[in-house]
This record gives structure tokens, sequence and C-alpha cells, in this order.
């Protein structure tokens, strides 16, 4: 049944905290292959990946490796037995030499005491393998694509015969991109394997053999990339109008002055140069790729970053010496895109984490008005609908969903006139998202300005009057949702992206 | 799920559980433990101690550590002393506390401004507070017998000694900052998520000022009960309180990692050691096994609160 593949998997299943991430997905890699692995945000392409490489376990499914069934699986066996991951963020120890890292793990030692046999040994992986690095150069001065190498060398010296790459080429310059596909193309001649996790589409049809992609968890197809072409993959990647829930009707602001303007905007983080508008009682929507400057735009709009060029007007006044304070003294809040780091505070009940933001209100002399904040929780948590219904619950214990309607709601006790949500309904269930769609068109039906952030387009089609598309920390492109398509979007995005990198000195 | 809330309860009541537990063998084995004299006396004799947990608290609670607060006890000591002989007596009661604010504030600007854990911060300025309380006493003892200055760590009020009232309202104080304010609630957020925290508009550097002001204040505070309860002031006073405040916080079940805790779960911790001491005392067991069995139950009582912790 193997026939010789490298790697089968069978109706692999995942889901976190209730929520299904990959659904019945199977796959198989053969000997001397180089399989790309694409799909949207949030498809499930990363979670297949950290499957194969034994960091995620599997609900239902199962794996074989070179025909032997994949048991307990876990980093350490799957290493053992010839599968290695290399992570989007990589594990090196920065502070170690090239040698040290490669053979971390693996030194040779006599009664407990290293025989610092590493350099040699490396020495001799280069040799066999065609990379050239100095062994004894420190891992934290040398260039990320450098230290890409050490994790492809780490994982010969483990003889892998599977590798994961897990976005390799994020923060790559072109250059190095093809440096690293010339690296893949030779591993593979020596006939080992490798998973190209990538949102890159380019990079996928350069040097892939066969791609695999997904669409929300589940499997779309298996295809030789020879006959791909980027529009075919994207139209797979988002497949024939599925829209599960129904957004909410749009209601047209009747005539939308702006209540926020931003011009120029440029941060240290990431925004370079964003001009965006939104007026009042519009929802206005934010996307763009992975890496796109989408949240770091929001975060420097509201303070949460410092700003280093440009400008904010806010109800048609200029808004200097940013903060997130000043800005919700002038009635502008941002949801941040992570709740569990950004977001809410785990070790404090509902109640607390709703009324963080705004203590002086509900402590004019100091003092908590624990009765008000009661009654003003409650009122939001029956608003959201939170589950379980209780002013002092344990957030830490909330689903996801209940836990980001918590979050929204925390941003919105005080009636604010201009709203970021980033990310509003990542990681939720159908229910919850449902509801907090809901509760974006009501609040722009009341009159607040919406900014929308979202990496699903369809989200932001769905909901938004008006929407930019961001790339490169700018915006480069603003489209009206009833005259565009989701495929279009995304073409548009990866078009400006690769644009970019073809821009950017290598 | 019995067993869950079990370990829950178990955790979020260990010190009391093992204060009855103690106080309990403590009665049957000796007459002379469960005795007003006794009892008064252990609580008289750690409120310095206790009136440093608690404002301790507040700062792990904000999710920081305070190793300075032994250096500004010392600092307090020989500061009150020193202006008690040379200016006046009550003014060195009352300002000792106020130099501990001062220099825990500085330990907060420190932190703040060199973005180091407060640990690394703290053993720099304690050694730093350690060296200026040398220098003000020039490495002598100074002696206070003055009344005017060691009523307050001797005398009492209403039968109970005036240190445990002054511990009593100073933990009752912290309770309601901590439990009924908005600064109470920053403290909690800070130490809970402090990225959340910063997002949520609030000035975190501050409120981890504060706390730290809160634990200098209270080191000379407890300074002033002690010296003037010896009518001595001395650089070396104080030395590893610093720790043993620390362990009682912890002891206690306040939440190392910051976030969660309360000031009555440090007062038990300080008394929880402190009966362990007063056992042996009583008992007349050997001394050379006091350290042991302290160790023994402060790991017992992380053992309880981890096991809690799912």
């Amino acid at each position: 049944m193997t026939g010789g593949a490298a790697l089968t998997a069978s109706g692999i299943g995942v889901s976190f905290s209730g929520v299904a991430v990959l659904r019945d997905v199977s796959l198989d890699i053969a000997p001397g292959e180089i399989h790309g692995l694409i799909g949207e945000n949030g498809a499930g392409k990363s979670t297949l990946g950290k499957v194969l490489g034994g960091y995620y376990a599997a609900s239902t499914g199962t794996l074989e490796v070179f025909g032997a069934r994949a048991q307990a699986w876990d980093p350490l066996l799957a290493l053992a037995s010839g599968v290695a991951i290399m992570h989007q963020e990589l594990q090196l120890v920065p502070e170690l030499t090239v040698a040290e890292n490669v053979f971390l793990g693996l030194e040779e030692q006599r009664f407990g005491v290293l025989r610092r046999t590493e350099v040699r040994r490396l020495e001799e992986l280069m040799a066999a393998s065609g990379f050239r690095l100095d062994p004894n150069a420190i891992v934290s001065r040398l260039p990320i694509a450098d230290q890409q190498k050490i994790e492809i060398l780490r994982a010969l010296a483990r003889e892998a015969r599977i590798i994961v790459m897990d976005e390799p080429t994020s923060s790559l310059s072109r250059d190095e991109v093809s440096q690293l596909h010339v690296a893949m193309r030779k591993l593979r001649d020596e006939g080992r394997s490798i998973i190209y996790v990538s949102h890159f589409l380019n990079d996928i049809l350069e040097v892939a053999d066969r791609i695999t992609v997904l669409r929300d968890g589940e499997h779309v197809k298996t295809v030789p990339a020879a006959g791909e072409t980027r529009s075919s993959l994207v139209a797979a990647m988002l497949g024939g109008g599925k829209s599960e829930t129904p957004f909410p009707p749009k209601v047209r602001p009747v005539r939308a002055e702006p209540i926020l303007e931003v011009m120029n905007l440029v941060s240290p983080g990431g925004a370079n140069g964003a001009t965006l508008t939104v007026g009042r009682g519009e929802i206005v929507g934010l996307t763009g790729l992975v890496g796109s400057g989408r949240s770091e735009i929001a975060r420097a709009i509201v303070g949460a970053d410092p700003a280093a060029g440009g400008e904010v007007r806010v109800r048609g006044a200029p808004y200097r010496k940013r903060s997130i304070r000043r800005s919700a003294a002038l009635g502008m809040v941002m949801s941040p895109e992570d709740r569990r780091k950004q977001g809410l505070v785990m070790t404090m009940r509902t109640s607390s984490n709703m009324t963080l933001p705004h203590l002086a209100r509900f402590a004019p002399d100091g003092i908590m008005r624990r009765r008000l904040e009661r009654s003003r929780a409650t009122r939001l948590i029956e608003h959201f609908r939170v589950r379980p219904p209780d002013p002092n619950g344990d957030v830490s214990t909330c689903s996801g969903g209940n836990q980001q309607k918590i979050l929204i709601g925390k941003w919105l006790m005080e009636n604010p006139d201009i709203v970021i949500l980033d990310e509003p309904s990542r990681g939720v269930d159908v229910g919850a998202r449902e509801r907090i769609h809901f509760a974006i068109a009501e609040l722009a039906a009341g009159g607040t300005g919406v900014l929308l952030i979202s990496s699903e387009i369809e989200e932001v089609l769905g909901l938004a009057h008006r929407a930019y598309l961001a790339d490169g920390g700018r915006i480069v492109e603003e489209v009206i949702p009833e005259e565009s398509s989701e495929a279009e979007l995304l073409a548009l995005l990866f078009q400006h992206q690769s644009r970019r990198h073809e821009a950017a000195p290598a | 799920m019995t067993r869950f809330h079990f370990g829950r309860f178990l955790q979020a009541y260990a010190v009391l559980i093992m204060i009855a537990v103690l106080i309990g063998a403590l009665s049957f084995l000796s007459d002379s433990f469960l005795t007003y004299r006794n009892l008064l006396n252990i609580l008289n004799q750690n409120a310095p101690l206790a009136i440093m947990a608690s404002a301790m608290t507040l700062v792990i609670i904000a999710g920081g550590f305070d190793l300075s607060v032994a250096a500004t006890f010392a600092v307090g000591s020989v500061v009150s002393a020193w202006i008690a002989l040379h200016v006046n007596p009550y003014l060195g009661l009352f300002l000792a506390p106020f130099v501990g604010l001062a220099l825990g504030t500085l330990n907060g600007v420190v932190i703040n401004a060199l973005r180091v854990h407060s640990f690394l911060a703290t053993i720099a300025t304690g050694l730093i507070f350690k060296g200026v309380a040398i220098v003000i006493s020039d490495g002598r003892l100074i002696s206070v017998r003055l009344e005017d200055f060691i009523w307050l760590g001797r005398g009492r009020f209403l039968e109970v000694f005036n240190a445990v009232w002054i511990m009593v309202a100073f933990a009752l104080v912290l309770t309601f900052l901590l439990n009924r304010t908005a600064f109470g609630r920053r403290v909690f957020a800070v130490g809970g998520n402090e990225e959340a925290a910063i997002l949520s508009g609030i000035r975190t550097d501050r409120v981890k000022t504060a706390t730290f002001a809160f634990a200098g204040f209270a080191a000379g505070l407890a300074s002033v009960i002690a010296t003037s309860r010896v009518a001595l002031g001395q650089a070396g006073a104080g030395e590893g309180m610093e720790l043993q405040a620390i362990a009682a916080v912890i002891l206690g079940g306040t939440s190392i990692y910051g976030g969660a805790g309360a000031v009555w779960r440090s007062l038990g911790g300080v008394f929880l050691l402190a009966l362990i001491s007063n056992g042996f005392n009583i008992l007349n067991a050997d001394p050379f096994y006091r350290d042991l069995t302290t160790g023994l139950v402060i790991l017992a009582a992380i053992g309880i609160s981890v096991s809690g912790r799912r």
C-alpha cells in the first residue's frame, strides 16, 4: 500500500480546543521529492507540517514513515525516524558556534566530557553536502540565510531523510531565497524528501515537484507542479463560493465624513508610509498577507508603537504624541490580534478584564465602584452572549470564542467613536464569529467608525464598505468589496508582494 | 472533578491548613504554647517581618522581586537612630519610613531606566543601600536609650503591643489597596499580563515603581519598630529579612509568576515560619534542626501549591 513512499499520512485530523483545524487530510510524499504545501492563512498548512514533525498530535488518522507505522509520534521519535522540521522561527542557540549548534545533543563524549570533535565532524558533513559555513562563527552574528543552512545541516547531521520546512523564506531576501532553492534541489537529488510549506506561490512553483493545496483544514488536491500556474493555485486555495455563515446586511453610512485620517504613517515597528481614512458609521477593511504590516499600521495609529513620521487626524484635528491612553480619551480604541498575549489578563476575572482600560471611569477617586463595574460588565456579557454569563467568571477557562467576545467587549465598554479590530474572529467557533460580525455591523450602524483588520479576505469583503490592501507597511490598493472577488484580491496581494521582493536589495 | 476541587482547595488554603495543624500539634505537645502571652509574643516579634512581607506581596503580584528591602531596613535603622540621637527622637521615628519610601522609589526608577529584571537591579541597589547604612553609622552601633524613642517598639495600646497594631493596620490598608482600588487592579494586571496591561493604557512602569515604593516604605516602617525595640541602630540590622519575606509570600500561596495573590497569605506565611521557630523553643528541640525543618516545610508548601495547579 505504501508503494515505496517516504511518508504517508492518511485521514489526519487535528482540533484545538474543540475547533477543527485539519479534517481528514491524506497525502503521500515520495523519496527525492520537493512537495509544496500551500493554502490561505488558517488553511492548516503549518499545522500539517507540525503534525508530520511530531509537534502536534493528530486526533485522528495514521502516519507511516518509510513503511513503518508511526505511533506515539513526537519530535524526538520523528527525528529518530528520519523526519526533521525547520521551524518558521529558527530554533538555534544564538550564542553558540555553528558547529556546536549543528551537533547540539549529538556531541561525542567520553566519561561525560565533551571531546570537542564537532568542528571536524562538521567539516566532513559540509564536504559531503556542499554547504559552506565557518564552523566557529557565532550563530547570532550570521545572516538568516546562513542560519537556515545551519538548520539544514542540523537535519543532515541527524540523517534526516524527510525535512519539513515551515515558511523558510519569510525573512529572506530574493537572493537568499534562490540560495535556499539551490540547496533544496541538491537535497532532493540525494534522494531526500522536502515538504515545503509556504505562502509564496512563486517560490513553490519554482522549486516544487508536486503541490498539495489545503483549504479550511481540508485537502483540496495534490498535483504535479508542472501543470499549475499562480491563478490555478489561487483558485484551488479559495474554492468555489463557500460562505459558511451569512454576513449581516451592510448599512451604508449616510454621509461618511472622515473621523480618522492617517497620512504617510511611518513607524520603526513596520508602518512604512500608510495612508487611509475611516468615516463615521463606516466599516473599512484592511487586509494583507503575513508580514504585510497590517497590525503594525494599527499599532502606530493608536500609539501602541511610537511613530517616526506621518500624521494622524481624529475628527479633523491633528493628533500628535499618541498613546493608548490619549487615544482612549479621544474615543479611539484597538482590540489587538492576539487575545492570549496582548488582549486578556488570564489571571483576572471577566469583569476586571473588561474594565481594565477604563479604570479611571470606574474609580474616579481611586476606589473601584464594584456594583457599577458588575452591571456594566453584565450588560456587555448579555450583549455578546458570553458563556458562562458570569462577570466573576474565570477568563482562562472560557473558550476562544468567548474570550474574543470578552476582549472586544472590553474595548466597546465606553462607546468609542473609532474602533480598530485586529483579527476579531481568528480561531473562534462559528457561533461566536457570527455574533462578533453582527456586533461589528451594529457598531457601524450606530455611527462608530470601524477599521477591520483581517487576514481573511472573505471576512473583509463580507463586512466592509470599503477595503484597503496592505503590503510592506503601506496601503497599496483601495477596493470596493461589491466589485471585487476574493480571488482577485488575493492575486493582487501576491503581485504586490513579489514585486516588493524583487525590488528588495539582495 | 472532586479531586480537582480538592486540589484547588488545598492550593488556596495550604498555609492556613498547615498553621492549624501546627497549632494543634504544639498545643498538644506543650502547655506553654497556647497561652495569650506566647501567642502575643509571636505576633509582636514577627510584626516587622510581617510588615515587609505584606508589601513584598504587592511587588511579587506585579511580577517583581525586591532583594534590597533588608538593606533598606538597615538604612532605616541607622537613620532613625542617628536622627533620634542628634536631632529629635520623634523625627527619627517619623522619617525612617519615608527614607525607605525614597529608596524604594529609586529601585523602581532604576529598574525602569535600565530595563532589567528587578531581581538583578535590587541585588545591586541593596548593596549600595547597605553601604550607605555602614557609612552613616560609621560602622558602629548607635545606641538610643531615650524613652521618647523606645516607646514605639516596646509600648502597648489596649493590652496589645504597638507593633501588632501597626502590622494589622498596614496589612489592612494594603489589602484594601489591592482589592478595592484602581491601583490594585493595575498591580494585578501588570503581573498577570504586562503586554495586555500596556495595550490597555496602563503605565506599567509607574505601577511597578509604586509597588517598590511600598516595599521600601514597609522596610523603613519595620526598621523603626525593630530599632526602637532594641534601642539600637546598626547597619547589620535586618540581614536575611529579604529572603524571609519572599519565602513567606511564596509560602502563603502568592504566585511567584505574578498576577495572583493576597496580603493575608503572606501574613500566614510569616506566622507559619514563626510557629516552627517557636515550636523549637517551646519544645526545647535541638535548634540545629530548625533550618532543616523550615526548609522542608517551605518545600512541602510549594509541593502542595504545584499539585493544585492541575
